[in-house]
């Protein structure tokens, strides 16, 4: 028996607070789903997996460090290994669980020792773009399951951060071939690293070479222009992306400045605050990452980067890393008439 | 501590609800899973001039006893063929991960505030089903529970069969939007027979779960944009007869509790006394459970709510009371319904039990509710769906299987059957035009011997034409003859007497004057 047709009301699909559709003459209750929801949320916690990318020495262990308020690089769970550098780019996960106001959450900081750093670095991208695949295609085979989990773990790469060196002029052929792969597979926030070797003039004159580059190539990275959902996302969004790349500083050890204390590099020339926003621009690398868009960036990983590789993914039929699971009969006469 | 939260706009609350306010103010506790016991008050040395003090994470040892660093590192090698691998190794999540504590406020605290907010861009959806008799009162009482007069004609007692009408409405207060759908079922209970009344609500609820997963399994599909029909909770309607449950429905529940959430409901509750009523309650609730029919149990795991929902489990099934119109009672209007012997208070928790209705339904479960559906019923409904289309998780050799490789497997039998029926189909067709010709080439035939045959005729009769044609030129050959010799013998004749010839002319002539 089917329905007979829902007369449905039309209504502007923005948030305003004047009441569309049908009156309420009283007070329902319905916003109480809102607390529902986020004692729900808090209870199962949340997922964040970042990727730090860049040549060795710009300070990306040092940058998750300051980020995260706490020793989630690699280098702080490994304190006895030498750093050398490795031959091929390795990936390397440590997950931590850090939590605060009630909020759980499971932070997973990937980090690729050895990227640009060969003489020859002609794909060093690969095993970058071979692991975030990987992350997707884990969790396309947890969902396709028949008897599949409440909560499907998600490994997906959430943002990647790349660190362009402060070299003041443009960007460099690697820059800009990796950014261009992977801005179509995850989200790229680019940062310039070590920026307290460069003057505020130098400064800006970098970031409009670099957002003019960026643009030449139409290299889209995050917060992407087609994804902004409505006007105020959008006037929002602009200012973030006038102000990309960020130049950051990143500094684990405390000093004390006016009395207080502070995250700072301390020089002979005087002490660099982390966060304080005339010195560097930290704070809006934190803001974005994590106070204001950390729920953003998982959403347009789900609904954007991992729904084109699943649309990729189910659309071709012959792929070599499956056959061997089942001994089924070979599939050189299925021709893929999806 | 001052604790992030919406700002709470004033409404006006009727009397009898039971505030929310202090619900929230309780201070998030810990929980189990991933981390260790409650903060111990930040030690003052580390730096004090932060503005906002956060409970970090307990600095004590972590409860997995690794007090070095157990971090859990993973080097993600990646085989083509260890699919399998990773997801039997993997740590369960309590187990492995070095909690940290921080030094600082990173500020992810507002995670569950960016959440909620892109929530309330999106909207909610929110489906009730309401089952029950004609004139058991469900209109009545969703228009009560809502607070707004949805336009619904009352329906008569005549309709042949159960029908499904389903409304949608887009409610808003203060910035949240709800998509409320409401599905009432027509005619239940109003047949003769009802062996078949059931059926229509269960296919119904078995078509929305099926647009649902044809949605998630297309391949260019888009979920976060789609129109979410499947029901969330169905309001079953028991009529206050004050007995029993009818055999209806405990057949209909019987047949829907494991595809929604039931939650029972005494209409018209104001036709039954007190002490009835509580036996009423309890026969309903033994002869449900003595069935094996699940209804709804709100749940009881979480700290904030589980008092509450505990207290009202006990309350099943709501006796509730709806009215659309509203009556002065000391200096308020309320909603109630006039009798010449009192007034009945729809909001009064001493006459109805709509109050509790209401928040258990919308205040504090909605969000459960639409949970359990997703995770629990559309999950069991998708799995028996795909075992029904031969999909499984574990071949035949016990090695998981893709869902991808199936796809494959059941594409290239396919693939094989359209190509028999083909062939079958080029056979048929062949054999077909052989007959045909067959059938044209006798007719040829036919026609041939015919044609001969009249040609044959056509021979003889110009035969005979030609032979009658001889005798007669034969005759006239000697008619000729025999007039060529009459004419020599009368010249011959002539010449012999030529004056008694001429006399004989004159004679003649003048004979003829």
């Amino acid at each position: 028996m089917e329905p007979s047709a829902m007369p449905e009301e039309e209504m502007p699909p923005s948030v305003a607070p004047s009441p569309a559709g049908c009156q309420l003459f009283g007070y329902v209750g319905i916003e109480a789903v809102l607390d529902q929801m986020k004692i729900k949320t808090m209870k199962t916690g949340f997922e964040f997996n970042i990727m730090v990318v860049g040549q060795s020495g710009l300070g990306k262990s040092t940058m998750v460090n300051t980020l995260f308020k706490s020793k989630v690089s690699r280098k702080a769970s490994q304190p006895s290994q030498e750093e050398r550098i490795p031959k091929t780019v390795q990936l390397q996960s440590v997950t931590h669980v850090i939590e605060e106001k009630g909020v759980k959450m499971k932070l997973t900081v990937t980090d690729t020792p050895g990227f640009g750093d060969q003489i020859n670095n002609e794909n060093c991208w690969d095993p970058i773009i071979k692991y975030i695949n990987e992350q997707y295609e884990r969790y396309l085979r947890e969902e396709i399951l028949i008897t599949r989990k409440r909560k499907i773990p998600d490994t997906r790469v959430h943002g990647c951060v790349y660190f362009i060196p402060p070299t003041g002029h443009w960007l460099r052929p690697l820059d800009l071939e990796f950014m261009r792969r992977l801005s179509k597979i995850v989200n790229v926030v680019p940062v310039i690293a070590k920026a307290d070797t460069l003057t505020l003039e130098e400064r800006a004159e970098f970031k409009q070479q670099i957002q003019a580059d960026l643009k030449t190539h139409a290299i889209s990275v995050y917060p992407q222009e087609d994804f902004d959902q409505d006007p105020d996302d959008r006037v929002l969004n602009d200012r973030i992306r006038e102000k990309i790349p960020f130049a950051v500083v990143g500094a684990d050890q405390e000093h004390q400045v006016n009395g207080k204390r502070v995250l700072g590099r301390k020089t002979k020339w005087g002490i660099i605050e982390v966060e304080n926003p005339a010195h560097c621009e930290f704070p809006l690398l934190r803001d974005l990452l994590i106070r204001s868009h950390l729920q953003d960036l998982k959403d347009i990983t789900h609904n954007v980067h991992y729904e084109s590789y699943r649309v990729r993914r189910l659309n071709e039929s012959n792929r070599p890393a499956l056959s061997p699971l089942n001994g089924l009969p070979g599939k050189a006469e299925g021709s893929s008439d999806l | 501590m001052p604790r992030q939260s919406l700002p709470r706009r004033a409404t006006l609350r009727p009397g009898g609800a039971r505030a929310a306010a202090p619900r929230h103010e309780r201070p998030p506790q810990q929980r189990g899973g991933y981390c260790a016991p409650p903060a111990p008050p930040r030690p003052p040395a580390r730096g004090a001039a932060r503005p906002r003090p956060c409970p970090a994470a307990g600095s004590a040892p972590s409860p997995l006893g690794g007090g070095a660093a157990r971090a859990f590192l993973s080097l993600p090698a990646w085989p083509g063929g260890a699919m399998a691998a990773p997801r039997a190794g993997r740590q369960p999540q309590n187990d492995g991960y070095r909690t940290l504590s921080l030094s600082g406020h990173v500020g992810f605290g507002s995670l569950p505030d960016q959440l909620v907010k892109k929530s309330i861009n999106q909207g909610f959806c929110f489906n009730i089903l309401c089952i029950g008799e004609t004139g058991s009162g469900k209109t009545t009482l969703i228009n009560s529970l809502f607070n707004s007069n949805f336009d619904d004609p009352v329906s008569t007692h005549f309709l042949p069969s159960v029908r499904l009408k389903a409304q949608t409405y887009k409610l808003q207060e203060s910035n949240v939007l709800l998509n409320l759908t409401i599905v009432n079922t027509v005619g239940f209970g109003d047949q003769i027979n009802k062996g078949d009344s059931y059926q229509p609500i269960v296919d119904y609820i078995d078509a929305q779960f099926e647009a649902y997963l044809q949605e998630e399994l297309k391949i260019k599909r888009s979920l976060f944009s789609y129109h979410d029909t499947r029901i969330h909770v169905c309001l079953y309607f028991i009529s206050p007869t004050g007995h029993s449950l009818k055999t209806l429905d405990l057949l209909t529940m019987k047949s829907l509790d494991s595809k929604v959430n039931i939650i029972p409901i005494i209409g018209k509750a104001d036709s039954i006394s007190k002490t009835e009523l509580q036996k009423f309650k309890n026969k309903i609730m033994s002869e449900l459970i003595s069935n094996g029919v699940q209804i709804y149990q709100f749940p009881t795991d979480d700290e904030t709510v589980s008092k509450i929902n505990t207290i009202m489990n006990g309350h099943l099934p709501f006796a509730v009371v709806g009215s659309t119109e509203e009556v002065k009672i000391g200096n308020k209007m309320v909603r109630a319904r006039q009798y010449p012997w009192g007034i009945v208070q729809v909001e009064n928790e001493n006459h109805c039990d709509f109050v509790k209705l209401r928040e258990m339904l919308i205040c504090t479960n909605m969000e459960d509710l639409r949970e359990q559906t997703h995770a629990r019923h559309y999950e069991l409904y998708r799995r028996c769906r795909l075992e029904e289309m031969g999909f499984r998780d574990i071949g035949p050799e016990n090695k998981p299987v893709s869902l991808q490789e199936t796809y494959e497997a059941k594409r290239h039998e396919f693939y094989l059957e359209l190509q028999r029926k083909e062939e079958e189909m080029r056979h048929q067709f062949v054999q077909r035009v052989k007959e045909k010709e067959a059938m044209l080439k006798e007719a040829e035939q036919q026609i041939q011997t015919k044609f001969e045959h009249h040609m044959l005729m056509h021979q003889e009769a110009k035969l005979n034409l030609e032979k009658k044609k001889k005798v007669l030129e034969d005759e006239i050959a000697m008619f000729i003859e025999k007039k060529a010799n009459a004419k020599l013998l009368q010249s011959q004749a002539s010449v012999s007497t030529p004056v008694s010839s001429k006399r004989d002319k004159d004679r003649k002539n003048s004979s003829f004057m």
